[in-house]
This record gives C-alpha cells, sequence and structure tokens, in this order.
C-alpha cells in the first residue's frame, strides 16, 4: 500500500459518501443536530485539496497528515475523532512501509483506541464504535488465523461493519447529543455509526476490485 | 429558507468581517483560523479568558469579547465546535504570561477539540466546563447537562476576576463556583435553519414546544401542547429551583433569554411571569438580564436561567465591562 492508494480510496469514499448523503443527512436529524454530512463533506474536501502533497509522503506520514488537517477543518465531536483514527493508525512502527495486512490490522486497530480513548466511549453507546471496535477486532483475529483469501476477508469485514452499524438502532445513546434524546433515540441508526460502515464498505470493496494484494 | 446569505459557503467569514467592521473599537477578527480577539491587549500578567463554541448562538461568544470579559472567542462553522487550531492561535495572540483559561460548553464536540488544543498548547492552561441546563439529567450514563445561557454569566463573573489579577487556579475555580451557582431551562416554539442544510433541524407541529430544548434546536424533556406563558415558566422555574435548591429569601440573578426568534416583549413577559413565581418561592430577584444573548439562529423561544448571589459574584457581576453586547459601568 503507498499514499497514491490511500488518495485514490479517500476519492473512492468521497463518491460513494455523497451518492450517501441524504440518508446520513436524514439519520443525523432525527437524533443528532443535522450537521454531520456538511461536516464530514467539508473534511473529504480538505484532504482532497491536500492530495498531491500527500501523493508524495510515505504511508504513515500521509495518513498523520490526513488526520491532523480533518482535525481542523471537521470540527464538532466527528473531527477529533475521525483524526484520532488516523493519527492512531500513522502512530504504529511501519506504518511508512506497509508490508502486509498484519501492519494494517495493527494500525486499524492502534486508530480504534485513540478514537475509544478520545471519546471515552465503547461498544454499546451508540456511536461509530459500535462498527469501529468489532471490525478491528474480527480483522486482527482474520489476519492472525491467515486461512482466508482476500477477498473472504474482506467480505466478512463488511458484514461486521454492517452489522456493527445496525446494532445501533436499538440502543439509547449514552454520548453525544443523541444522549439527551433518552428513550427516543431508540429504533434510529447512530449516523457517526453509518458513517463508518460506508467508509469501511468502501475500502473493502475498492480493494476487492483490485487484483493487487494489500 | 428566506436568510441575507451571498453564498452558504461564505456566511460565517462574511457575518465574522461585518462583527469586526462594526466594533473595530473593541475587537479584532482573525481568519484562517478563525479567532476574535479584543482590539488592544490586556495587560501583562492577566490570565487570557478563552471561550468558543459553533456560530449560530451570537452574540455568544465574541460579543463578549472586550475588557472585564474574554480575551478571545474562537468561532465553529454554525452549531459545530471550533477546532484546536484555532484555540491554539488565539492563546498565543492573547497570552500575557498569566495563563490559560478555556470556558467550554458541555458538549462532546467541545470537549475534544478544547481537550486536544490543551493537550497541544505549549502555553499553561486550565478548563471550567459549563454544564448549566437541567433540562438533561446529568448522570455518569451520558454526556451530562448541556452549557446553555449561564456560560455568559461565568464569563463575566470570572472576565471580572481576572481583570482583578486573579490568579489562573483562582479563575478556575471561581468559573467552577459559579457555574455551580446557576442553573438555566428553555422551551422552543419553532426549529431553525442551518443555512447549510437548508431546511429546520426539527419539525414542530404550530401548537407545540419543546420543553427542555437545546441551544442548537436539539430535543430536551419533552414535546408538549402550548399553553399560558405563565404555565410554562413555573415549569421552567420549578426545575430550575428544584436544582439549585436556594435558602429562603436568597437572592438571584434573573436571566431571560431570547433563542433569536421571540420578540422582546414576550421576554419581558417572561421575565414578569418569573418574577411572580420566584416571588412565590421566596426568592429575591436583585439583578437582573433580558435580551438575545445565547441564540439558536432565528428558533422562537426562550430560556430562564438563575443564578445564586453571594457577595463574590455580585461583586463581579456589577464591574466594569465593555463588550460588543453587554457594556455598564464604563
Amino acid at each position: 500500500m503507498n499514499s497514491e492508494m490511500i488518495i485514490q480510496i479517500l476519492r473512492e469514499v468521497q463518491k460513494v459518501y455523497e451518492a450517501n448523503a441524504s440518508e446520513i443527512e436524514k439519520l443525523d436529524q432525527a437524533i443528532g443536530d443535522g450537521d454531520h454530512v456538511i461536516n464530514m463533506r467539508r473534511g473529504m474536501k480538505a484532504i482532497l485539496e491536500i492530495g498531491e502533497e500527500l501523493g508524495s509522503l510515505k504511508p504513515g506520514s500521509a495518513l498523520n497528515k490526513i488526520g491532523m488537517t480533518l482535525l481542523s477543518s471537521i470540527g464538532g465531536a466527528a473531527g477529533p475523532l475521525f483524526a484520532s483514527l488516523f493519527m492512531g493508525m500513522a502512530k504504529v512502527p511501519g506504518s511508512d512501509d506497509i508490508d502486509n495486512s498484519k501492519t494494517v490490522a495493527k494500525m486499524f486497530s492502534s486508530g480504534v483506541e485513540l478514537v475509544k480513548q478520545r471519546g471515552k466511549a465503547d461498544v454499546g453507546d451508540k456511536t461509530m464504535l459500535d462498527v469501529l471496535i468489532p471490525v478491528s477486532n474480527l480483522f486482527s483475529k482474520l489476519v492472525e488465523a491467515d486461512d482466508l483469501s482476500k477477498n473472504e476477508m474482506l467480505e466478512q469485514l463488511m458484514a461486521e461493519a454492517e452489522r456493527g452499524m445496525l446494532s445501533t438502532k436499538d440502543i439509547v445513546a449514552t454520548k453525544g447529543r443523541a444522549s439527551y434524546l433518552g428513550e427516543r433515540a431508540r429504533g434510529h441508526i447512530d449516523p457517526g455509526a453509518k458513517s463508518c460502515q460506508l467508509i469501511i464498505f468502501t475500502i473493502c470493496n475498492y480493494l476487492m476490485n483490485r487484483g493487487q494484494n494489500k | 429558507m428566506k436568510k441575507f446569505i451571498n453564498r452558504v459557503d461564505d456566511v460565517l467569514t462574511e457575518s465574522l468581517n461585518g462583527f469586526g467592521l462594526s466594533h473595530g473599537d473593541i475587537l479584532k477578527i482573525y481568519l484562517n483560523p478563525n479567532f476574535i480577539t479584543r482590539a488592544d491587549k490586556s495587560k501583562k500578567g492577566k490570565v487570557s479568558l478563552i471561550s468558543g463554541g459553533g456560530s449560530g448562538h451570537e452574540p455568544l461568544h465574541g460579543g463578549f469579547v472586550g475588557y472585564g470579559m474574554l480575551d478571545a472567542a474562537c468561532p465553529g462553522q454554525i452549531f459545530t465546535s471550533p477546532t484546536p487550531d484555532q484555540m491554539i492561535s488565539a492563546s498565543e495572540a492573547v497570552d500575557n504570561g498569566g495563563g490559560i483559561l478555556f470556558i467550554v460548553k458541555n458538549y462532546s464536540g467541545d470537549l475534544m477539540n478544547f481537550e486536544m488544543a490543551s493537550e497541544m498548547l505549549g502555553i499553561e492552561n486550565m478548563t471550567v466546563l459549563v454544564n448549566d441546563d437541567v433540562a438533561v439529567e446529568d448522570s455518569s450514563f451520558t454526556t451530562g447537562r448541556r452549557g446553555v445561557a449561564g456560560t455568559m454569566i461565568v464569563e463575566k463573573i470570572v472576565g471580572s476576576a481576572a481583570e482583578a489579577g486573579a490568579s489562573l487556579v483562582e479563575c478556575k475555580e471561581l468559573g467552577d463556583h459559579t457555574n455551580k451557582m446557576t442553573a438555566s431551562m428553555g422551551v422552543a416554539f419553532t426549529s431553525c435553519t442551518v443555512p447549510a442544510a437548508g431546511k429546520p433541524t426539527f419539525e414542530i407541529a404550530h401548537d407545540e414546544m419543546e420543553i427542555g430544548v437545546g441551544i442548537h434546536g436539539e430535543p430536551g424533556r419533552k414535546r408538549e401542547k402550548t399553553k399560558r406563558a405563565d404555565e410554562i415558566t413555573r415549569d421552567l422555574v420549578d426545575t430550575i429551583l428544584e436544582d439549585l435548591k436556594p435558602d429562603n429569601n436568597a437572592e438571584v440573578l434573573l436571566h431571560i433569554n431570547g433563542f433569536g426568534g421571540t420578540p422582546l416583549m414576550e421576554l419581558y413577559l417572561l421575565f414578569n411571569s418569573a418574577a411572580k413565581e420566584l416571588e412565590k418561592n421566596k426568592v429575591k430577584i436583585s439583578r437582573s438580564l433580558v435580551g438575545n444573548y445565547t441564540t439558536s439562529l432565528e428558533m422562537a423561544g426562550a430560556s430562564i436561567t438563575l443564578c445564586k448571589l453571594d457577595d463574590k459574584i455580585l461583586h463581579h457581576w456589577d464591574s466594569p465591562v465593555h463588550t460588543a453586547a453587554l457594556r455598564w459601568g464604563m
């Protein structure tokens, strides 16, 4: 994996995100304050604007730069959280020279851990972590077992993200603005979880359609 | 959506520019990253007070930058917390060597962005978290009470203390103390429209109101049919008193805050209702403030804030202040 590929993935994420923007916006208007999509858009635009600079960096440094850019462009809760995800990934030794999926799994897990710390949240709080934590755990388990093909593994990760996203529907939120709703938040999927699921889906889908091993 | 807009993307910048142009004697606007400072630096050694939050609550916080209150304010996008680079740049611009006190409203986003700024900043700093909204149950299982209209009271009290030479620790303690003495609750009749969204944040029937609404149009305790002003006021004041538990004949500051879409005439009517309710409860109104100070764009509705006054808070409330939105004694 190189920085050019990271940028290609980000472009793909932006495209798919736009196609699903109105659905996510509806989720946010139901239990948030309706600005999640606007903020995510601003973050993606800011990253793509420095695409050229990112391409010249090594992957770890590029991920860190992406994190810092998201931190100063998104704002709200999503800013520090998505920034932490990327900055956490960049912290792993070897992130500048990604050679196998074990490193990628380690990086993802480190990013998710930082999101957990910053958000002081865990599985079951009706947040993006309901997608990120199970996917990260499964990812680590699968690369450790090492008995699946690349596409089989990606399919499992996509399914796990979907499961995590759907699981937020029946939870009463305990973090963020949805927590003010109490019982009224039940029955609605968390928009942050939906965004994460969509991003993971897009990345997996992109990697599946590429012959190259990641 | 009918609003005074040129381009949706330029709303914040153009509004900040206009704000700077109209109050050039008091403050200065910086763009990219966005922050507002006093026109003149405050005196050496003074603790610098910095607040910030999403835009759309004007005059909070920029309107409270000036002598006797804030040294700087960091406006985020509309209803979106500012980013750490704004707080860091603002801190570096206004640092007087006395340290930085951040005044932060209790929302997950604001908390995280200020927390990261605090960690990344190379200047000694502390944070006062304001959570005066009694509509939200305070529990370790939720994000907790929100910071609403009581925030400007904390900014006024601590601002005065800092001006008088209080240390960073003293300012932090006074801020926490004032926050504990302050409680608010609001009610909304209509929603508001974030320009970039282009449609109202929530739906509400013409004969309904949201009790305990937040300042971003986020839901509160319950949705009810509208009722007489006295009855609405009783609901709000009783909930606030339950929380503050003032002694008999306690003196308070009563702040009636409009959300942006309710005329002053109704706010004064609300003050009248609240005064009756407080008299019944043997609470004495010693200071008052009525107006649009912590708004939610064009939302119709209002909040009631009570702050229990002790000698210290009373002294700092009365001291001179010169900001765009609050000015007395000078």
